[in-house]
């Protein structure tokens, strides 16, 4: 639709955006200007041009004045550039025919001084008159999305997630470590603020799991690769050997209770050590699946090769099978959530709490294990010298809020301390101390929980514990632990002797975040959570399309909120599948093939490994890289790297950037 | 000049007394120069030092404090010295603080190269200080020390006391929460030593001179929880700490304890006497507290030669 | 009513109270009055009393930068081994700095019982430099002239100042003489069983030790110097 002359026919607008962009730009000086510009048909401004009627503006104009390049100065195109794209199409031109020029995020929300954002703004606005006369027309690609999802991790927030998409009828892998699903949930005792046993509300989700028809799980396994992109994902998940036929194995236990060593020699992980399991074991009670699993590490047979493997004598189906390999198995996926979980911090790392060095200094997870029933001690809560204590200290944040190890705040511990408070005083009677900074408790019936306590006749002092120590003033110290803190509310120091204390870790991100996320192609921020696309408005997508978060792996949280981010990351999942197609940005790069010299220079460059070397093609000889488009994501490097530049980039081609770069340099009239 | 050899440690330290150890610290001077020297070590002493302002100088004037102990620095550097070994923990830190705060604030190191540049000092801020306990255990290394003993040890059983400002808020010399470096080096050579969690707690410094209430009763406390745990005789690295559990005993036991008597030494005084040093050359004669638990055990005569 | 916008003098809507506030007046209250009524106390503080470019002043101090971050949770008292001594705290006194009462925190003695021993600084989770806003306190309250003038620690530093700007070096004897004729004359009696035992093993020295370069010295040190 250029004139006769060729030359392509611009509308500019220039929005107010209310006062946003108004308040500090003369919305009309530069409107006007744009006018002057070569080009320009016509220019115009607006109170918002986002809206309706902003919109309705461009499609007339198109048709009325027969325009084939829109500029709109106005806001992010983040917010906005889908909107006018659309609009631009709408009014009948190839949307890659439009251009956005950011006056707020870069204008009126960053100066202020008027004149010289005005003159800003003018300069931006004749870059991008220059540079959209060089815009050429662009399509936009469509991929089908594969309706099977994978999801990793088999805790609640894995668990509710995988139940939902299997529900709506999508076949879901949900892929575990250990080898039972569960998580941290299954470790605890009873859940705030309800005060619901864990085990009984979990178990029932842990079955419907396994019995689903549209769900495989896959427990002792891990992802060992990603290939692929949105819709279409190649993962290899290694199935790691329990030496037991999964199939074949009831849980019925006989080999446990025949295994040659007649206790436990291994600290139980599920117990945190503070039992001891056998080499052929079943990691919890109600481990989903029922099975038992050996540890080569602790079984004579495998350390010597010299066992009577009474194990397999004992067993009546057969299970046991000592040469079983690990297994590789491959799966196509539409889509995959991630919900890893967290980690406890590691106490060791604030060792002027006394962990390891005193006795009966817990953390917070080892007492969940005491105080429950099927725990290593029956629901006893004895310190490791098997005496009750009398008096128990709980100390809040440790490791979180603190430079020196976690800057976080952790979100659970004043509520999860709370409960072991009340937990505590039950099971032995003991005087309760709870050592806080701030009382953080502000979720659904969190305060009434509080109150609850508060009656209860816990102690609480608000004071940070500086250390714990054996150091004794006088005889009623002596043989006890003593806290040395401030209470910052009666406003002294006060030395407090207990008989147990217990550590209230945070949650951190799990060690192997950085590998799981380089995996995956997505981000981790700077504590090493996994990244959300967006904090407020998308915080279960990832800044990679078909990728969710969902639990504690992306930032530390409770169970409700767990489960509400596993609904909402299962949600957009089967948005995506539903949809069943997905459209792709063309602002991808792409590669002059007869300038390519096959230097593979640009192949390791890509951190999206979207460039493959293609050596033939049907027994031709190639010697060419190539770059997939649905992998692409614009970022530019191979553009910047290729030494004899043939490779380019949609939207991004020089003589756009050159036009841009002149349009500014220009001395402005 | 303490060119770093090869293998091993360097075969000289510039050592910075500062004024503790020329006046109720000598016995640290003299063991610690006792000590080296059994250890083939030469310790030169920087020429013409000043004091190094403690803590009483940065309570007055922020920049005269800096000032004065960046003289000390500028002293080395200008004798050729790229490293300076302070034992007294307050003159340590001083020192330490010097050098980070000049790297981290720019005015404070603009006040003190000004403040150099009128003394006609060199005013890089490139000497590195160091502490005998770190020397012993980076440089020489308990092996080492273990094959010039001479000695069986025939002492009690000993509470490590490092103080405050040696181990922050640098932790070069040894981890603020748990330092273990003595109780690894005496160890290494048979001595035994206690555990007890007060390795750290501030002895208060020159509060016991000052406000005797507070002070003494600081010192009190760790003399009681090093006995309460087993020990015999307290060994520290710091002049000041030494003085004042020393030296104050006899007030303790009119107000608080009757039966105290615990000696306390220097680390370089317990190295220095399983080395082969004696006991003059060595500042026992020195010891106010304990003299006659330190008579029974530092009487043993040699029981071997060192190696050549 | 006068507009809010008019300058009031000082005091106008305040005027003083008296520290003890009797319930009977008149002659027959001085019989009548219940004896522990004198010991009640008002104790409020006024925005007037608070100086924030005095707080910012402070935290532009080398070290102090940290001190806005401070959440009150206590672990600076709680490791301090002289906390149970001081009539503020350590973390109260943070708190008072940053509210910019400088009067309560000038004339505390916290600020002299301070050791320096650095356990409130490494503890302290938002890695606030605590050691270092006492030292700058100790130069303000030096500088207002508020130190109290017979306490000995405040008296310690200028003695020992003093000294090591005229010698350059210290000698414990002569510090410890000027320090006790200043605050406390009949001290030296109760110090007397460490000093001879001082000098029976001939730990104490009566010679004042100097540097050689002392004019090196003065030229090194700042001109115009905060006197104590």
């Amino acid at each position: 639709m250029s004139d006769a002359t060729g030359q392509p026919r611009v509308g500019v607008y220039v929005c107010h955006c209310g006062t946003n962009i108004a308040g500090v730009i003369d919305v009309k000086n530069v409107a006007e200007y744009g006018a002057t510009l070569p080009n320009v048909v016509v220019s115009r401004e607006y109170k918002y041009m986002c809206s309706d009627p902003g919109q309705e503006l461009i499609h007339q104009d198109i048709h009325d004045l027969r325009l084939d390049r829109i500029v709109v100065a106005s806001c992010s195109p983040l917010l906005h550039e889908h909107t006018f794209r659309t609009a631009t199409e709408a009014g009948g031109l190839n949307p890659f025919f439009f251009h956005m020029v950011n006056i707020r995020e870069h204008g009126s929300w960053v100066h202020t001084d008027r004149a010289a954002a005005t003159l800003k703004a003018r300069d931006m606005l004749r870059a991008a008159v220059r540079r959209v006369a060089r815009h050429r027309a662009l399509e936009t690609r469509s991929v089908p999305i594969n309706p099977d999802v994978l999801v990793l991790g088999g805790g609640i927030a894995g668990i509710h997630a995988a139940l939902t998409l299997a529900n709506a009828g999508k076949k879901v892998y949900l892929v575990e470590r250990e080898a039972t699903i569960g998580g941290h949930m299954a470790q605890f005792d009873k859940t705030f603020p309800t005060l619901d046993c864990a085990a009984c509300i979990l178990t029932p989700k842990m079955s419907q799991v396994k019995s689903h028809p549209n769900i495989t799980l896959w427990t002792y396994s891990e992802v060992t690769k990603v290939d692929g992109y949105v819709g279409n994902f190649k993962v290899e998940v290694t199935r790691h050997p329990r030496y037991v036929d999964e199939a074949l194995c009831s849980g019925c236990m006989q080999c446990v209770e025949a295994c040659v060593y007649k206790e436990g020699r291994v600290p139980d992980a599920f117990n945190y050590g503070l039992s001891k399991r056998k080499p052929i074991y079943m990691p919890f009670p109600q481990a989903t699946p029922s099975v038992v699993l050996i540890d080569p590490e602790a079984c004579i047979d495998f350390k010597s090769g010299k066992c009577k493997k009474t194990c397999i004598e004992a067993c009546d189906r057969d299970a046991i099978y000592l040469k079983q390999a690990a297994n590789v198995e491959e799966v196509n996926v539409g889509s995959m959530v991630i919900a890893t979980g967290f980690q406890p911090f590691d106490v060791k790392r604030t060792p002027y709490y006394g962990y390891g060095h005193y006795p009966n200094v817990f953390t917070s997870l080892e007492i969940e294990r005491l105080v429950n029933a099927s725990g290593p001690t029956g629901g006893e809560v004895v310190g490791r010298d098997g005496k009750k204590p009398k008096a128990v200290g709980i100390i809040h944040c440790v490791g979180s809020r603190d430079q020196h190890t976690n800057k976080w705040c952790s979100r659970v511990c004043c509520m999860y301390s709370l409960k072991l408070a009340h937990l505590v005083r039950e099971h032995t009677d003991a005087e309760v101390f709870n050592f806080y900074i701030d009382m953080r408790t502000p979720g659904k019936g969190f305060e009434e929980f509080y109150q609850r306590l508060l009656n209860e006749g816990v102690h609480f002092v608000r004071g940070r514990v500086a250390e714990v120590t054996d150091w004794a003033h006088d005889r009623s110290e002596e043989g006890k632990l003593v806290i040395r803190v401030e209470d910052t509310l009666i406003g002294t120091v006060r030395r407090i002797p207990v008989d147990m204390v217990v550590l209230s870790v945070g949650l951190e991100p799990r060690e192997d975040a950085q590998d799981v996320r380089r995996l995956f192609n997505i981000s981790c921020a700077t504590e090493g959570f996994f990244l959300e696309r967006h904090p407020k408005l998308a915080p279960v997508n990832t800044s990679t399309d078909g990728i969710f978060l969902a639990g504690c792996c992306q930032g530390p949280k409770d169970i409700p909120d767990t489960v509400a981010q596993a609904g909402a990351a299962a949600a957009e999942a089967l948005a995506l599948i539903d949809a069943a197609h997905i459209e792709l940005e063309p602002n991808t790069a792409y590669i002059d093939a007869e300038h390519c010299s096959g230097c593979k220079t640009c192949i390791p460059m890509c951190p999206y490994t979207a460039i493959s070397f293609v050596a033939e093609r049907d027994r031709v000889a190639v010697q060419k890289a190539e770059i997939n488009e649905a992998l692409c994501k614009g970022c530019g490097t191979c553009v910047a790297a290729c030494p004899s530049g043939s490779i380019h980039q949609n939207l991004f081609e020089d003589d756009e950037i050159f036009e841009e770069i002149a349009g500014l340099l220009e001395t402005a009239g | 000049m303490s060119a770093p050899a090869q293998a091993g440690p360097p075969d000289r330290y510039v050592y910075f007394p500062g004024c503790s150890l020329k006046g109720t610290g000598v016995a640290y001077e003299e063991s610690l120069l006792t000590m080296f020297r059994k250890l083939d070590i030469g310790v030169d002493e920087l020429e013409d030092w000043n004091c190094c302002g403690a803590t009483s100088y940065m309570a007055i004037s922020e920049g005269s404090a800096f000032a004065l102990a960046a003289r000390n620095l500028a002293l080395a550097h200008r004798a050729g010295a790229r490293e300076l070994m302070a034992p007294c923990s307050a003159c340590y830190l001083v020192l330490m603080k010097t050098l980070d705060y000049r790297k981290r604030y720019p005015s404070v190191d603009k006040s003190v190269r000004e403040a150099l540049d009128r003394a006609g000092l060199p005013a890089t801020n490139g000497v590195r200080v160091r502490h005998p306990l770190e020397i012993l255990y980076n440089d020489i290394g308990a092996a080492r020390i273990k094959s010039k003993v001479v000695r069986g040890w025939t002492g009690g059983r000993l509470a490590c006391y490092y103080g405050c400002q040696a181990v922050r808020p640098y932790s070069e010399v040894d981890d603020p929460h748990q330092p273990t470096r003595m109780e690894q080096l005496l160890n290494a050579i048979g001595v035994p030593t206690v555990d007890y969690t007060l390795r750290t707690k501030c002895c208060g410094g020159s509060l016991t001179g000052t406000i005797p209430t507070v002070g003494l009763r600081l010192n009190y406390e760790l003399l009681k929880e090093s006995v309460r745990n087993g020990a015999e005789a307290i060994v520290t690295i710091c002049p000041l700490c030494q003085f004042n559990l020393d030296a104050y005993q006899g007030q303790i036991r009119a107000d608080i304890w009757k039966a105290l008597d615990v000696p306390v030494l220097y680390l370089t005084q317990v190295l220095g006497w399983m080395l082969g040093g004696e006991w003059r050359e060595l500042g026992l004669n020195r010891s106010i507290s304990g003299v006659s638990v330190l008579k029974r055990w530092f009487s043993a005569p040699k029981e071997k030669e060192a190696y050549v | 009513m006068p507009s809010s916008t008019e300058k009031l003098p000082a005091g106008a809507y305040n005027p003083p109270m008296p520290e003890a506030f009797p319930v009977v007046q008149g002659p027959v209250a001085v019989f009548t009055r219940a004896k522990d009524e004198s010991v009640i106390r008002r104790r409020i503080r006024y925005q007037r009393e608070a100086d924030v470019s005095w707080t910012e002043r402070v935290v532009s101090q080398p070290g102090c930068e940290g001190l806005y971050g401070c959440i009150q949770c206590g672990t600076c008292s709680a490791s301090c081994p002289l906390a149970i001594y001081m009539d503020f705290t350590p973390r109260r006194i943070i708190q008072l700095v940053r509210e910019g009462f400088h009067h309560d925190v000038l004339r505390s003695q916290t600020i002299w019982l301070c050791a320096s021993c650095y356990a409130c600084a490494v503890h302290c989770p938002q890695d606030i430099h605590i050691t270092d806003v006492m030292y700058t306190l100790k130069r303000e309250a030096i500088a207002a002239n508020v130190a109290p003038k017979r306490f000995p620690i405040p008296v310690l530093a200028g003695v020992f100042y003093d000294m090591v700007r005229k010698h350059g070096r210290t000698s414990e004897f002569w510090v410890v003489l000027r320090l006790l004729l200043r605050t406390n004359p009949l001290g030296f009696f109760s110090m007397a069983r460490t000093g001879i035992a001082l000098l029976r093993t001939r730990r104490l020295s009566f010679v004042q030790d100097r540097i050689k370069a002392r004019g090196e010295l003065q030229a090194l040190l700042p001109p115009a110097e905060e006197v104590h």
